[in-house]
């Protein structure tokens, strides 16, 4: 066991478990990422098909598949752009308020996933999780798997909007659009981002409800540390 | 929104910016290559063709596709973007609207450029930065071959930085205009700038 407290607690001394900027963060993204996936589906099911015109992709198992419509939000194609391209500012602004607060409160000290702090860590709860192994491994604030999973939402979050730029702006963002391959690949990672922040999403919610206190935290703060 | 969105696209566009060139091999076939018109039937041009050019310019008149033929040809092969989300490679030949708006004498007043086509009335009208863009042409030509009607024949705009409904097929009308005049599919909720 290790008996020296952890670096991050001088940063956090004081603070509740989850500060006020992150609780609104969190709950404001809720809704945001509800509209965006419910109307990039509605665009999506205007073609709900991966690659070029005469050259769609073969791994693609879903190729003109249209998504249910209970997915769907926004009506039709151009009222879902209208949605999409304003609920996307609001969701950008909410991100970058979040990241700012991250780095510049210190709260990713103890919520980021630093590779060398927290593999080894992160392997051992996975093996609790898979029943390898009897006893969680010691946490402090969060486990390496929490970290892992929380820090990679981030970067998923990050790609959606970068790869979203790419095929909003394919010519005037060319080299971005380059940055993912070309026009039809970053249609492929925007739509990939959205499967991997579901994914996301369903371990989060099977986790909270199998750990209802951490709600109450993320409404009320939770105690100081 | 959409009045901040087109202040966004307008900001990010750039008037020397090139849509870049895809490879040769990355044309699509013609029979992949989707084409529609609002008409029931497929549009045909009359035999007395030809492109009628107005509003705000020094010499309005009608251009034959001859008389077109013989200004100076633009060639290009760009991506085309779709509302949809499709995309497809084409080559396309024809004169560049700058050219056009030179030819005519367009005042520095038209700030919007307005195109009609005999497709039941399918018409759009543009941003003058996008419409006198390098890559914005009046094609008559698709793959190194003469347009099809089923793009457009015998003239249609085609454009690499604008989205595939702005782009009118079968052309009768090119108007040099003040204000904006929204479009076919705009004046049913599309947005109205559909920049790429």
């Amino acid at each position: 066991m290790e008996s020296r407290a952890p670096e991050h607690r001088s940063v956090t001394a004081g603070r509740r478990a989850q500060p006020a900027p992150i609780r609104l963060a969190h709950w404001i993204t809720i809704p945001l990422l509800v509209i965006m996936a419910g109307s990039g589906l509605q665009i999506f099911a205007a073609y709900p098909a991966l690659g070029p015109r005469g050259e769609q992709y073969g791994w693609y198992p879903f190729q003109n598949v249209v998504p249910p419509s209970w997915m769907r939000f926004g009506g039709w194609l151009a009222g879902a752009r209208h949605w999409h391209f304003a609920i996307a500012w609001f969701l950008i602004l909410n991100g970058v308020f979040y990241l700012i607060y991250l780095s510049a409160s210190g709260e990713w000290r103890r919520r980021v996933f630093l590779p060398a702090r927290d593999t080894s860590n992160a392997l051992a709860m996975f093996a609790y999780y898979v029943r390898i192994r009897k006893t969680p491994p010691p946490e402090d604030f969060y486990n390496g798997l929490q970290r892992l999973a929380y820090t990679s939402a981030i970067i998923f979050g990050i790609v959606v909007v970068l790869s979203g730029l790419a095929i909003y702006k394919p010519v005037q963002l060319h080299l971005l659009t380059a940055l993912f391959g070309g026009y039809d690949s970053a249609r492929v990672v925007h739509l990939g981002c959205l499967v991997l922040l579901f994914l996301f999403a369903v371990n989060h919610i099977v986790l909270v409800v199998l750990h209802p206190r951490t709600i109450i935290t993320m409404v009320t703060g939770g105690r100081r540390e | 929104m959409e009045r901040w969105n087109e202040r966004v696209e307008r900001f990010v566009f750039s008037t020397s910016r090139l849509a870049p060139e895809p490879p040769a091999a990355d044309i699509t076939p013609d029979a992949a290559f989707p084409s529609y018109f609002i008409s029931d039937m497929m549009p045909f041009a009359p035999a007395d063709w030809a492109l009628k050019v107005g509003g705000l310019v020094a010499r309005p008149g009608a251009l034959s596709l001859d008389a077109l033929k013989k200004m100076p040809r633009t060639d290009m092969r760009v991506r085309h973007h779709c509302v949809e989300g499709w995309s497809a490679v084409a080559a396309w030949h024809g004169v560049r609207l700058s050219d056009l708006a030179k030819f005519v004498g367009a005042s520095s007043d038209a700030r919007y450029v307005e195109f009609r086509s005999f497709d039941s009335g399918y018409y759009s009208s543009w941003d003058i930065e996008s419409a006198t863009h390098p890559q914005t042409i009046l094609a008559y030509g698709m793959n190194g071959r003469m347009l099809y009607p089923d793009h457009g024949a015998p003239l249609r705009l085609y454009s690499a930085v604008k989205l595939g409904y702005k782009q009118v097929k079968y052309l009768t009308e090119v108007n040099f205009l003040p204000n904006r005049t929204g479009g076919y599919w705009e004046n049913q909720g599309y947005e109205w700038y559909g920049g790429v």
